[in-house]
Parts: structure tokens; C-alpha cells; sequence
């Protein structure tokens, strides 16, 4: 907070001086800083995901308010920290946009979250940006998602670990939309590329025990298991997975392994060969990436958490969204909207962001990475990846008034269901 | 043939975690009737006196087996001091106490260490293969670890002076004040031995789990279901409770899917207090072990 | 004498402010204030049906938030399906209260209490909980309504006019319906508890051996207890699912364990005491989430033990005394 309060001052001198022309900006709110609610869990079981996010995202803040602000006005961030509690989000949501009244929300970790959030700020006509990767197919005018979806990574990771270790899948994942959804593109994608997904397990997020699971796959005898667990409970699948000595047998994949710490809380022995797709890592070796931890250890020190793509597309959020309220010339929801949809890009650390307007998601480059040694190591890059799921149910370009959460995402479509 | 060897086997490894995660609870509200539902937590702690001590250093066994249960009984009897010992006989209040104390350590422990940890240690021992299936030998060690604390307890609550006087005193504090033990002292061995019991679970489940501040939330609603389905029989109800939940789950697990496997544990639970009121050990042994 | 002169004192005080506040904050106070109040007002509700169940059925229950998940889950499912709330009123009530007798009937008349009877009422909150949230695929639907797993049922419906769906009440007319609401609930089990019934009932909390033995059918008079908080906590989940949320986290350890905590802070045994110390520790909540330099966590638990530690008996009975003790030195050593 305090980075924003001191920021705050000096942006609000830079204010002063602009109010000094009454006739630009109207009723006495020249001093005032554009501001943006920060909605995320800072405690409980998902500030792991939370925490990076909220650091990368005060990097931005700093950046911008370094740079001169916004418009010559100060950005000023308001944080809310959602407990790990679906409640206090749309408790913290109503808080900001009819109290604060800020000029954008990017809130959200879990898609409970966000389905909480989403209505609300619709109501309020507050803008809406949600930076977490996710099951895909928000379509709605109002939101912004600039997490990589599961066509995105999927669609890269099936093929190439097939590819490696051969045609029998078998899914592991997390008993929630996002776990059920994954599986669903890896059982198709499995299937394009002829090969078979010879089982596909749910797992209650609170479940630590995996034995006879473990069992199950040793009789299904697959070539690979692409998990789709989540949480800190599901770590225990890795470790016991290990523990039955199946690690140097069956090899496994994730779309989901790494942004909640996996690598870490687990030994290097036990994590080893892991292969996993994002839209960002942090082992990435572009020179905007070096620089970019550059300056994030530099503000948040040696232990700052890993930098993961949750946290990096935070950053990217606030920036795209900070991008188009300079080019718009005003933090007014429409204008900065249309602004976004002019197929608004950044160059990040992650690569190239560019807004689809029809879908309101991101064009976005995908990585294969594999892990050693508790770190990862680049195996691939594939440039511009579309949000093909979303894209086959949503186009905000026809239909603008569009509000909806397409539950299949484009399963349907894709003819999986 | 292989696969009933196996499935077998995993019962009775899950059957041993079950024990293992409940037994600290069952000595706690067993014999003290205090609801603690930072039990939890003392396991998560005892994942973290593992974490603290392997990244300084520190062998692994030392950490799990000595360390652990080291760390948490004195933590334990700190807060038996501080705030449980105040708090005997009005069971309502151990209940809002105990969860202050539950989210007290998890805040404490996320400002201190953050909200992850970077392990070391991986299970030892490797896999047991039998046929085409494997079983992580740890999981086996699991298995001579729970019998050793359920016979080393029995021993303990049984034959040594200790036990007589602690179960006196559960039985009726007042007669056993007034033969001249001290019943302030016995609760507040009791609760210790009872917090490092759950700290040493936490740390032979520190190998085989994720260690972080809300990890102790997967085990409460387990161990508290485990433990008052067996009854007031502290021991022997702890472990044939841990025995019927854990055969149901595996097997369930196996044949339909893990959530079903979770609902059948529940479910068999319910059937259990339905049929049997006051646990397994209520009806026919009372307050023995 | 004098007691029920004041016992009358204090009814009409509390009804008469009660309704003028519910007409008088949202003049004042901003939609916000409103808005965090009337879910506040919500979780209050749910608290009373436990203080209620507990604190007088003496039915130590950890499921209650069993009864608060499927009330939210009734309306948002009957609302949807009905595309107007008007209906989904009574289904948020009497869902829950149905499944509460068919438990109640299951556990009173199979002779369970105690702490065993807690358990059983967890064990089936965990199921719902693991159930709903198992309901992931499009497959899983009522009519209309689909399930939605771990996310729940996006978009609810908030309250509409009645008989007319499609014009949904404003915030402010939704919080004047939530304080007549929490009111009706509280004065209904007033009534309740200087009813026969209600005397029976906090005779089987002292003792129900007794009371059994004096002829009083002690399953009957709990199951209806159990079954009048069952209805209450659903129509809890109404008030809370019509402007916030319905997902599976309404029947997880949280919620449950957090009714608890409220009844216990406000006063077990009493009705107004959970209602404030559930509304009191929803804004401390609120407010410790929006510090950033404290974990919410840390001070809530050390908030709760020294709670525990120098409130012993609750907040209500602590108020009580020191208006009592007020009253008393201002009159010179009265008796009352």
C-alpha cells in the first residue's frame, strides 16, 4: 500500500497542475486518480494463487504512476483481499464499484469468483478484467480475460506428448468446471491425433488420499497421464505417484503444474520430466522478460514469489487496460472498451498480448516447458495462439449486448458434446 | 490375483493414514472432551517443524519422528497453559477457542514463512511391485508406524503409572484430586502428548503432501468423523472405526470413482452412529481403551 | 411485575425501531451500506435458526449450513424454473425444512445426541457439499436450472414483485423485506418459546431424561425443532442466494463452522445475541480483508480467543449485565 499512497502524492501534484485549465477537465475531479479495485486472495487456500498476481500487479501500478500516470492523472489501486471466500467477492465487488466507484475491477482467481464478480459489475457498468487462465467462454462486452484458455494450451500439449510417449491417455483432473472441461479438450485432441484416452478420473479438491487411484491407472496401463489437478491438496497425487515408483514408468503432463507452487512444494527427484503449457513461465529468456523480474525482485526482494502466468497476465491486464485508457483519452467504461476492441496489443513479458475483439480474450504465444531440477526449461514456443474455444460460441462484434458464461464452451461446437 | 494383493494392501495403507491423522484428535477429545478443531493445524505444523528442520539441514528421520511430535507437544502445552486450561468443563467454548487458535496459526505461519515451501525430501523406500502393480513402500512404513503408536499408547495408557493416573483423572477429576494427583498437571500432559501425536502425523504426511498453511483443513472433518464413530473407547474405537471408513473408501474409490468413494465413507459413517449411537466401542466397552 | 413491564417495554422498542430502521437506512445510508447490510441481515437469519436449535433444542448441530445450502439452492432452482420468485419463496422454506424432519426423524428416533448426532449432521453436510459439487457437467440440471458444480448457479435471480418476473425489487426494497424478515423470525420464536411447546422444549435441554419421565415425547419435540430451524435456515439461503451467491461452498466446513462461531460469540442461549455477533464478525471480516497489513486470519483468531478468554458467556449476556448492573446503581441497590 504504501508504493500506492506515495505514488498517490506525487501523481496528485501532476493533478494540480492540470486542473489549472478548468475548461478541459470540468468539476473540480482533476486532482482526482483513476482508479482500478484489485480483488484478490491474499489469504486462505488460494492466496497462493493470489499473491503473485497482487505483486505483479503493484509492479505495474509503480511503472505507471512512475511513467506520469494516466491522462496526467495518478493511478491509485484499491485492494481487496477475498479471503479465499466466493462472499467476500461479491461483497468487495458492490464496495468498489458504488463506493469507490473505480474505473476498473480486475478481480478473480477460481471461475466461482469471477461468476460472482461478473453480474455485479455488469449491474454497476464498472469495467471488468479477469486474468486468470480458465475453462474459456465468458462472452460478455463488459469483461476482459486475459488468461490463456484450454484450446490454447491443450491443443499444443496433447499432440507433442503423444507424439513423445504414445497413443493411451489418461486424464487425471480436478473434480470442478475448469477440471471437466480441460479433460474434455484433452479426450478430443487425444482423438484427433488417433490416440485413445483410456480413463479420465475426478478428484474432489479436499481429496489426499490417491492409492487406489494410483492403482486404477497401473491397471489401464496408459503411455501418459495429463493431470488436470489443482490446489494443494491434489500435490499429494505427485508425491504418491512418486512414492509407487510409477514417475519412471508412465510420464506426465499438466496444464495446470507450476501455477500453484507444484514444483516447488514437491523434491526436485519427484517433479523431474514433468512437461506442462502456459502462456507464460518464468524461466522465459526474452530480453523484456529478464528485465521484467528484473524490476519485480528489485520491489518485492530475493523471495518474491515465482512468477507464474496467473501473475503475469495480472500485469499484463492492468497495463492493456491502462494502454487503452491513453488511447481512448478517458478511464470511461465505453470509450475504453471500444478502445480495447480496436485490437489493442502489449508487448509484455510473455510475449505479444493482443485483444480478439470478438471474444474479448487474448491472442497469445504458448510454451511447452519441462521441468528439472524445480525449474523449467523451454521446450517450445508457439506464437499467437487464437482462443479457438471461446471463438466457436461468442462474438461480441455481432451480438454486443451478449452477457452469458457459455457452460459447454464451445464443446458443443466442436462436436465433443 | 496381483490386484486383490494390491487393493488389500491399499485398504490397509489407508486404513493406517486414517489412524495416523485421527489419533491425536481421539486423545484429545477422548479423554479431555475438548473439540479441538485446530487439530488440523497441529498436523500442519508438524508438516512445518519437517519443512524448517530438513531445508537446515536436518536428517530426515530426526526431523520426522523426533523433531515433529517435539515441536508441536511443546506448542501444544503452551496453548493448553495459555488458553485451553481455562476453558475445562464448558466444551461450547473449547469449540470457538479452538478455531481462533486453527486460523491464529495459519496467519502466524503465512507471515512467517509465506504462503508455500520448497521441499526437500521426497518418501524414502521406494516401491513394493507386485505383478503389474506398485505400492510405495513408504506406505507400508505407514502401516508399522500406526500399529507402533496405537501399541506404544496402549502401553503407555495401560501399564505405566502415567496411564493410571490420566485415566483416573478422565474418570473423575475430583476423586483423583483428592488422593493427591494433580489434575491441572495431567490435562496439560495430556493435551501435549495429544498435540504431538498430531504432530508427528503431520510430519510422517510431509513427505507425501504439499506443506502449506491451510493444508490441516483436509484432515479435521476426517479425523473428527473417524474418531467419534468409534466411541469412547479411545483406542481400540479409533482404530476399528479407522479400519471400516478406510476399507469402504479404498474400495469404493476403486470400483466407482473418488468422489463416490469420499460420499460411501460419509455415507457408511452415518449407517455406523445409526445403528451403533454412541460409536463402535460406546455400546460394549464404555471409557476403556 | 415490573419484569414483564419491561420484557413489554423492550418488544415494542425492538419492533418499532426494527421497522423504522428498515425504512429509514436506505434513506440515508448508501446503496453500498445497504447492499453489505442486507447480506449481513442474511447470515443473521441463519444464525438465529441455530440459536434456536442449539441454544434452546439443546441439538448440538454442525450441519446447519446443510439446511442454509439447500434453501439457496431451492430458490435459485425454483426461481429459474418458475422465471418469478414469488413461488420459490415457499420452496426455499420447506425443502430444507422436509429434509430437516426426514434427518431429524432419522437421528431423534434412532436415539443419537450429543456429539454424535454433530457428527452425523456434518457428515451430511460434507455429502451434500461433495454431491453439488460433483454436478459439473450440463447434465446435471432441474428444468431450467443447471447445477454448475464447484461454481454454482451463476446469475440468480434476485426477488421480484410478486406474480410479475420480470420486475426485480431494488436494493433498498430487498433490504426493507430482509429487517421484516429477521424481525417476523425472531418474534416467531419469541412466541415459540413462551408457547407449551416452547416451555417442553428448554425443559428436554436441562433434561431430557427427565423430562422424558415426566411423559414429554422428547423426539417428537425435537424433530420440531429441528425441523421449524431447518425451514428458517432455508429461507436464510433465500435472502442470501437471491443477492449473492449459490455454490457448493454454502454447504463446506466454513460455513458451517462459522454459525457456530456466531452463536457462540453472540451467546448461546439467547435469540438477539447471535444475531449481532453474526452481523458484528461479518464486518470485522469484511474489514480485516481491506487492512493489507495484517493477515485476516491472525486477527481473527486472536480476536476469537480473547474473546473466548474475557467474554465467557457471549456478547448478549455481557450487554444484558451492564445495563442491568447500570440500571441497578442508578436506582441505589434495587431489586428487579
Amino acid at each position: 500500500m504504501t508504493v500506492t499512497r506515495r505514488n498517490f502524492l506525487r501523481g496528485t501534484a501532476a493533478g494540480t497542475i492540470l486542473a489549472a485549465a478548468p475548461a478541459i477537465v470540468g468539476r473540480a475531479r482533476a486532482d482526482d486518480a483513476i482508479k482500478a479495485g484489485i480483488i484478490l486472495d491474499q489469504s486462505g487456500g488460494l492466496d497462493i494463487y493470489g499473491q503473485p498476481m497482487v505483486d505483479a500487479v503493484r509492479l505495474a501500478a509503480k511503472e505507471i504512476n512512475d511513467d506520469g500516470g494516466l491522462l496526467g492523472r495518478p493511478l491509485e489501486l484499491i485492494f481487496y483481499d477475498g479471503q479465499s471466500s466466493t462472499q467476500f467477492y461479491s461483497q468487495y465487488a458492490t464496495e468498489a464499484a458504488t463506493r469507490e466507484q473505480v474505473d476498473v475491477v480486475q478481480a478473480g482467481i477460481t471461475s466461482a469468483s469471477r461468476e460472482a464478480v461478473r453480474p455485479i459489475l455488469g449491474r454497476y457498468q464498472t469495467l471488468y478484467f479477469y486474468n486468470t487462465q480458465y475453462e474459456g467462454g465468458v462472452c460478455d462486452r463488459n469483461v476482459f480475460c486475459t488468461g490463456s484458455t484450454p484450446a490454447q494450451t491443450v491443443q499444443k500439449l496433447v499432440p507433442y506428448t503423444m507424439n513423445k510417449w504414445g497413443k493411451k491417455v489418461y486424464v487425471v483432473a480436478a473434480d470442478y468446471n475448469y477440471g471437466h472441461i480441460t479433460s474434455d479438450w484433452v479426450v478430443k485432441y487425444a482423438r484427433d491425433h488417433g490416440g485413445e484416452a483410456v480413463g479420465v478420473e475426478y478428484f474432489p479438491l479436499d481429496v489426499t488420499d490417491f492409492g487406489p487411484s494410483i492403482n486404477k491407472i497401473q491397471a489401464a496401463k496408459p503411455d501418459l497421464v495429463i493431470s488436470v489437478l489443482v490446489g494443494g491438496a491434489h500435490v499429494s497425487f505427485y508425491r504418491q505417484w512418486a512414492a509407487a515408483g510409477m514417475k519412471s514408468e508412465i510420464p506426465m503432463a499438466s496444464t495446470t503444474f507450476g501455477v500453484g507452487n507444484e514444483h516447488l512444494l514437491m523434491s526436485a527427484e519427484e517433479g523431474d520430466g514433468m512437461i506442462v503449457a502456459y502462456g507464460y513461465l518464468e524461466e522465459l529468456g526474452s530480453a523484456a522478460n529478464k528485465a521484467f523480474l528484473d524490476r519485480f525482485h528489485a520491489m518485492h526482494g530475493d523471495d518474491a514469489p515465482y512468477v507464474n502466468e496467473l501473475a503475469i497476465r495480472s500485469y499484463e491486464g492492468l497495463y492493456l487496460w491502462a494502454e487503452a485508457v491513453k488511447l481512448a483519452g478517458t478511464a470511461e467504461r465505453m470509450p475504453v472498451i471500444e478502445a480495447l476492441e480496436s485490437g489493442l496489443a502489449f508487448d509484455g513479458p510473455s510475449g505479444r498480448v493482443e485483444i480478439d475483439p470478438k471474444t474479448h480474450h487474448i491472442v497469445q504465444d504458448v510454451y511447452l516447458a519441462e521441468l528439472k531440477d524445480q525449474q523449467f526449461s523451454i521446450l517450445e514456443t508457439y506464437p499467437r495462439q487464437p482462443p479457438a474455444d471461446t471463438d466457436l460460441v461468442c462474438d461480441l462484434i455481432a451480438n454486443p449486448n451478449d452477457a452469458t458464461f457459455y457452460f459447454e464452451n464451445g464443446l458443443e461446437a466442436a462436436g465433443i458434446k | 490375483m496381483d490386484l486383490a494383493a494390491i487393493l488389500i494392501l491399499q485398504a490397509v495403507s489407508t486404513v493406517a493414514t486414517l489412524v495416523i491423522i485421527s489419533i491425536g484428535l481421539a486423545v484429545i477429545f477422548g479423554m479431555m472432551r475438548v473439540i479441538n478443531l485446530a487439530h488440523g493445524e497441529f498436523i500442519m505444523l508438524g508438516g512445518y517443524t519437517v519443512f524448517v528442520a530438513t531445508n537446515a539441514g536436518i536428517n530426515m528421520w530426526v526431523a520426522m519422528l523426533v523433531l515433529a511430535p517435539l515441536v508441536v507437544g511443546v506448542i501444544g502445552i503452551a496453548v493448553e497453559r495459555l488458553v485451553i486450561r481455562h476453558l475445562y468443563g464448558r466444551m461450547i467454548d473449547t469449540l470457538l477457542a479452538s478455531w481462533g487458535l486453527s486460523l491464529f496459526f495459519i496467519g502466524s505461519i503465512t507471515t512467517i514463512f509465506g504462503n508455500t515451501t520448497t521441499s526437500q525430501i521426497a518418501s524414502p523406500f521406494g516401491a513394493v511391485r507386485i505383478g503389474a502393480y506398485s505400492i510405495s513402500g513408504y506406505d507400508i512404513f505407514l502401516v508399522f508406524m500406526a500399529m507402533t503408536i496405537v501399541a506404544g499408547l496402549f502401553v503407555l495408557m495401560r501399564f505405566t503409572k502415567f496411564g493410571l493416573l490420566t485415566r483416573g483423572t478422565m474418570q473423575n477429576a475430583d476423586m483423583a484430586a483428592a488422593l493427591g494427583v494433580n489434575p491441572g498437571r495431567i490435562y496439560m500432559v495430556t493435551f501435549g502428548l495429544g498435540a504431538a501425536l498430531s504432530g508427528l502425523a503431520g510430519g510422517l504426511l510431509a513427505p507425501l503432501s504439499a506443506v502449506l498453511p491451510t493444508m490441516g483443513a483436509a484432515f479435521i472433518a476426517k479425523a473428527f468423523i473417524t474418531v467419534i464413530s468409534g466411541g469412547t473407547a479411545i483406542l481400540f474405537g479409533t482404530a476399528s472405526a479407522s479400519a471400516l471408513l478406510g476399507t469402504v473408501n479404498t474400495v469404493a474409490t476403486y470400483l466407482t470413482t473418488p468422489v463416490l468413494g469420499e460420499v460411501a465413507l460419509l455415507l457408511a459413517a452415518i449407517i455406523l452412529l445409526r445403528l451403533l449411537p454412541r460409536g463402535i466401542t460406546g455400546r460394549f466397552l464404555g471409557r476403556d481403551l | 411485575m415490573r419484569a414483564r413491564r419491561w420484557r413489554l417495554i423492550g418488544f415494542l422498542a425492538l419492533l418499532l425501531g426494527g421497522v423504522a430502521f428498515a425504512f429509514g437506512f436506505p434513506a440515508f445510508a448508501s446503496l453500498h451500506a445497504t447492499i453489505q447490510l442486507t447480506n449481513a441481515l442474511a447470515l443473521a437469519l441463519f444464525a438465529l435458526s441455530l440459536a434456536l436449535v442449539w441454544g434452546f433444542g439443546g441439538i448440538l448441530c454442525f450441519g446447519q449450513a446443510a439446511f442454509f445450502g439447500l434453501g439457496a439452492y431451492a430458490y435459485a432452482i425454483a426461481a429459474i424454473n418458475f422465471g418469478d420468485t414469488t413461488f420459490a419463496w415457499p420452496t426455499a422454506i420447506l425443502v430444507p425444512a422436509a429434509f430437516a424432519a426426514a434427518l431429524g426423524y432419522f437421528m431423534f428416533y434412532g436415539r443419537l445426541s450429543d456429539v454424535y448426532l454433530g457428527v452425523v449432521t456434518l457428515t451430511v453436510t460434507l455429502i451434500l457439499f461433495q454431491l453439488f459439487n460433483s454436478t459439473a457437467g450440463p447434465e446435471y440440471r432441474i428444468g431450467d436450472a443447471r447445477l454448475g458444480g464447484f461454481n454454482g448457479i451463476p446469475s440468480t435471480p434476485p426477488l421480484n414483485v410478486p406474480f410479475d418476473g420480470r420486475a426485480y425489487l431494488s436494493p433498498e426494497s430487498i433490504f426493507v423485506i430482509a429487517v421484516l424478515v429477521l424481525l417476523a423470525a425472531l418474534f416467531g420464536c419469541l412466541w415459540l418459546l413462551r408457547t407449551r411447546f416452547g416451555r417442553v422444549l428448554v425443559s428436554i435441554r436441562e433434561n431430557p431424561l427427565r423430562a422424558e419421565l415426566l411423559g414429554y415425547d422428547v423426539r417428537v419435540h425435537k424433530l420440531a425443532a429441528f425441523t421449524i430451524g431447518g425451514g428458517m435456515a432455508g429461507l436464510a439461503g433465500l435472502l442470501f442466494a437471491q443477492n449473492v451467491l449459490v455454490n457448493p461452498a454454502l454447504f463446506s466446513l466454513l460455513y458451517t463452522a462459522q454459525v457456530i462461531i456466531w452463536v457462540i460469540v453472540g451467546g448461546l442461549g439467547t435469540l438477539v445475541g447471535p444475531i449481532l455477533g453474526s452481523i458484528g464478525l461479518q464486518y470485522v471480516m469484511a474489514w480485516l480483508g481491506t487492512l493489507g497489513w495484517i493477515n485476516p486470519n491472525l486477527a481473527l483468531g486472536v480476536i476469537l480467543v480473547a474473546f473466548v478468554l474475557f467474554v465467557p458467556r457471549g456478547l448478549w449476556p455481557l450487554l444484558v449485565k451492564v445495563v442491568t448492573h447500570g440500571r441497578r446503581l442508578v436506582r441505589g441497590n434495587g431489586t428487579s
